[in-house]
């Protein structure tokens, strides 16, 4: 089904139209068929215009069996469209879905316009007679007789399909022809079936020129740590432990060594966030990526990075929690666990991103502080920005910042080389690799005397290395962009959101908008240090909303820092934020 | 001093003490292994900044505060870890792990093992001395059963970790015993161990003056029990080398008279034997069991390096595909131009 979804999209996203996904799939890998838990779904809004969001309420629904109906049908717009396979209604899988009778039939249905196709028994009579593929493998090709129905109804390009298909299954050819026979199917069933009376023209959306893709938040995250390797002359190196929603990125890299990456698939979180820190002690861009349950096993790296004051980028894909919670569903309630979640006062800068596309400029963000800066950063995506896709204007390559920087050839005293002197403008400390004549020096997790870098127990001394650990990062302030607001009509409430809410705070905005009220937006990218100007515009506005995907992160650290009442809209059920809700939400707030 | 080419210089031991003051507990037997390290650290033929010692936590890890080379005191148990990111992305250097029981085989148990599977370029220096130091005197899990320390009044229950054993069932390329205070036997372990492609690690049996003195008394100041292994030759041992070890056809060993079973029935050492058997059984040989203690080098086998077998993907990859470019990767896939 996910497959199917990505297939439609790559169509979509070739027409030109803007769009914007979201698959949502359980974690196991063979959930029982039928049941509720096993729903695979994938949700694709696309339209004519810029779009935000994957939607609140699908227009169609394709559902290839009762639990998928179940599932899905409370999101389905009223008046939608919903087609359903009826093969896959039979007394077992009804029962399963828990239907005492066959929706379909009884009337329960009477919102929707029903349209009942035998997308099951109508593929595998369409693939009768193809030499080598068994009556269950042509029973699985009707997802692909479903996407060339669907395609047929929204005038979708075939070509990039059929050409996928024979690329994907170039080893069986006979899959090959059966699968194109279901896809033409389903593009034939629909223009000659009078079942449809209507298809669907979507222009290609007016948008600023130049050459797209379709790009994932996973795929954007592994070109812009390309990117950063390449920006800033240093090797990549990734050190990671299969998990979910992060794994993509391992993956990928793992594919990507002709640019010098190396992947490094560790005995455990543990050991892949050491080994990116003993690359970057070696002079590489080291890396680890994980999500929630993996990041709490990294914080002593993290904090070891702290005091070590070496680049190292902590990728936290975050999923819902606590614990092994949902491993493929969003939420973004990881923000303090990365501002806090270590022992003593250890201060670490954290970028987030906000759009699947955005993975990648906050990996090059993420990389150049770091660098700078020589100090741990983490990076926050979450599982919905990891696989949903959007519609890329493909920057140029020479536009991209540099973020390159020198390692320390020569001492920096007459006494020799102090490893913690300090830059007096960034207060990032020489990064001194090994092989360097004449440079070789010890650092560790002891406390360090200030610019020896010697083991020191004096108090003063630890006072004043905390304190300067805490000055760098606050320091980054100044070297990152000012908090954005959008205000067109200057209202008195902001909405003030950060990470993968952006789209449906943006959709929610036009909708507030559009019905005559006033509210001002701001996305916050930088959440350690806020952008300098965060507690002005925080406190220029009567009434200030914060949502979020957790139990309200952001609005404690926004009330803290600026002593600003921010209320919260929050929500976890492993699930974007609807913008329908958020706009009754800001509608509420305008109007109290 | 060095002057950075990497070309060979000449050192002394003298050129590899840091200006820190060694702060062990006097009488540590770290201090004889240290003073041994500086030592041996010239015949390595390699300038002073090509050399890196990682430790983890513990008395042992502040060995590289002493060295005047590279060095990251880093988290307990991780050295293995760190060294290991090290180690892929610079195959020029010289890589050190310098960990203890506590932290190689208890919190760090994992990451040992698995840097001796792949098979990595480090060398990994564990000093045993069978008990917890830094943190005053509780038991580890090198302790034999029944030890009574701080936090085991009792007597401990947990049945110990053979360290060699442990290496060798972690499919260690190489595995060597010595003494803390044995600079000869020191010595020609480390020489082994530095020539030796891939994960070498060596257990050093150094003494706890504090909290475990004497623990290896009956083969630091007991001669006769050590059993110096030479590879290719029959395996004696004792004061006037009267004792030898046999095979049992199980492949278990036990010491003999050398007078009573002949010369010709002793076991003789092939340290690179194709099975890790050999070395497993002359693991087993303990004092408690037999007597006596192996020392030397157990095993030593030639087997692919995983930073030589990395490099060498990303060599073939690069072949296979040219030099990454940034444009075509952003490119890649269906794209739509927009004018």
């Amino acid at each position: 089904m996910q497959l199917t979804g990505d297939r439609f999209t790559s169509e979509t996203a070739v027409f030109g139209n803007d769009l914007a996904t979201l698959p949502d799939f359980p974690a196991e890998i063979r959930a029982p068929a039928g049941s509720l838990p096993g729903v695979s779904g994938f949700q694709v809004h696309f339209a004519d215009h810029d779009i935000l969001t994957p939607g609140d309420q699908p227009s169609v629904l394709v559902a290839m069996n009762p639990a998928a109906l179940k599932v899905n049908i409370g999101d389905l717009a009223k008046g939608g469209t919903l087609i359903a396979n009826t093969d896959a209604f039979n007394e077992r899988n009804l029962q399963k879905a828990g239907y005492e009778s066959n929706p379909i039939e009884d009337g329960s249905l009477a919102d929707f316009h029903v349209h009942p196709v035998a997308l099951s028994s109508m593929t595998v009579e369409a693939l009768k007679g193809i030499e080598g593929v068994t009556s269950r493998e042509a029973e699985r090709s009707k997802n692909f007789f479903a996407l060339g129905l669907m395609s047929w109804l929204y005038h979708r390009p075939v070509e990039g399909t059929l050409g996928f298909i024979e690329q994907k299954f170039a080893k069986r050819p006979e899959i090959v022809e059966a699968n194109t026979k279901a896809f033409k199917a389903g593009w034939n069933y629909g223009e000659t079936s009078e079942d449809f009376a209507s298809s669907y023209e979507i222009a290609p959306a007016k948008v600023e020129p130049g050459t797209y893709r379709q790009v994932s938040g996973n795929t954007a995250l592994t070109y812009g740590l390309v990117a950063a390797s390449k920006l800033s002359g240093l090797p990549l190196f990734l050190g990671a432990y299969p998990i979910t929603p992060a794994s993509d990125v391992l993956e990928q890299l793992a594919q990507l060594k002709h640019f010098g990456v190396r992947t490094f698939q560790a005995e455990d979180e543990i050991a892949a966030s050491g080994a990116a820190l003993g690359a970057a002690f070696g002079g590489a861009l080291g890396v680890t990526t994980s999500a929630g349950p993996g990041i709490v096993l990294k914080s002593e790296t993290v904090g070891l990075a702290v005091t070590l004051e070496l680049p190292l980028l902590i990728i936290d894909v975050q999923r819902a929690g606590p614990s092994t919670g949902m491993p493929t569903k969003p939420e973004q309630a990881d923000l303090l666990m990365v501002l806090f979640g270590r022992n003593s006062e250890s201060p670490v800068p954290v970028v987030a991103a906000s759009t699947p596309s955005g993975c990648f400029d906050a990996a090059i963000e993420a990389a150049r502080i770091a660098v700078k800066y020589r100090t741990p950063v983490f990076l926050l995506s979450d599982a919905y920005l990891a696989n949903g896709s959007e519609p890329w204007l493909i920057p140029d390559v020479a536009t991209l910042p540099d973020i390159s920087t020198t390692f320390a050839t020569e001492p920096n005293d007459e006494s020799g080389f102090l490893p913690y002197r300090r830059d007096p403008a960034t207060l990032a400390r020489p990064w001194a690799i090994p092989g360097t004549p004449g440079l070789e020096h010890r650092i560790g997790g002891l406390e360090k005397e200030d610019e020896t870098g010697n083991v020191s127990y004096d108090p003063e001394n630890h006072d004043r290395m905390v304190r300067l650990r805490a000055a760098k990062v606050a320091g980054i302030a100044a070297d990152i962009p000012e908090l954005e607001v959008d205000d067109p009509e200057g209202a008195d409430t902001l909405v003030l959101g950060w990470g993968s809410t952006y789209g449906a705070i943006g959709a929610a905005a036009r909708r507030v908008r559009a019905s005559g009220r006033r509210v001002a937006t701001a996305h916050l990218h930088h959440l350690n240090p806020f952008p300098r100007n965060t507690g002005d515009v925080v406190r220029a506005y009567d009434k200030v909303l914060v949502p979020e995907l957790n139990l309200g992160q952001l609005r404690m650290l926004i009330r803290a820092e600026f002593l600003v009442d921010a209320a919260g809209y929050n929500k976890v059920r492993g699930r974007p934020f609807h913008a329908e809700e958020l706009a009754d939400a800001i509608t509420a707030l305008v109007d109290s | 001093m060095s002057h950075g080419n990497g070309n060979l210089v000449q050192l002394t031991g003298k050129d590899f003490k840091s200006d820190q003051e060694v702060r062990w507990c006097p009488g540590c037997g770290d201090y004889a292994i240290l003073n041994v390290i500086q030592g041996f650290m010239p015949e390595l033929g390699l300038s002073r900044e090509r050399i890196v010692f990682v430790s983890g936590i513990g008395c042992a890890a502040r060995f590289p505060y002493y060295m005047q080379t590279y060095g990251m005191h880093s988290i307990h148990g991780r050295a293995p870890a760190i060294a290991t990111g090290l180690a892929v992305t610079r195959p020029d250097l010289s890589v050190w792990v310098v960990t203890g029981d506590g932290d190689a085989l208890s919190i760090g148990g994992n990451h040992l093992i698995h840097a001796l599977r792949r098979n990595v370029n480090v060398k990994i220096l564990l000093f045993n001395n069978e008990i917890y130091g830094l943190t005053k005197g509780q038991y580890s899990p090198t302790s034999r059963v029944g030890k009574v320390t701080k936090s085991t009044p009792m007597g401990s229950l947990d049945y110990p970790f053979n360290p060699l054993s442990v290496a060798i069932g972690a499919e260690a390329s190489f595995v060597a015993r010595a003494i803390d205070t044995d600079k000869k036997g020191l010595t020609e372990v480390l020489d082994a161990a530095a020539r030796h492609r891939g994960s070498a690690f060596v257990e050093i049996l150094q003494n706890c003056n504090i909290y475990n003195d004497g623990a290896f008394d009956f083969v630091r100041e007991e001669k006769g029990n050590r059993v110096y292994l030479e590879d290719g030759a029959r395996i004696r041992f004792g004061v006037d080398s009267e004792k030898g070890v046999q095979q049992y056809p199980d492949g278990s060993l036990r010491v003999v008279d050398v007078s009573e079973a002949g010369e010709n029935s002793l076991l003789v050492h092939d340290a690179s034997h194709a099975q890790a058997s050999l070395a497993f059984a002359l693991s087993r040989i303990t004092f408690e069991t037999h007597g006596a203690v192996p020392l030397g080098v157990f095993r030593s086998v030639d087997r692919p390096v995983y930073d030589d077998l990395m490099s060498e993907q990303l060599e073939a990859a690069r072949e296979q595909s040219g030099e990454g470019q940034l444009e075509a990767l952003l490119h890649s896939g269906d794209t739509w131009t927009v004018s």
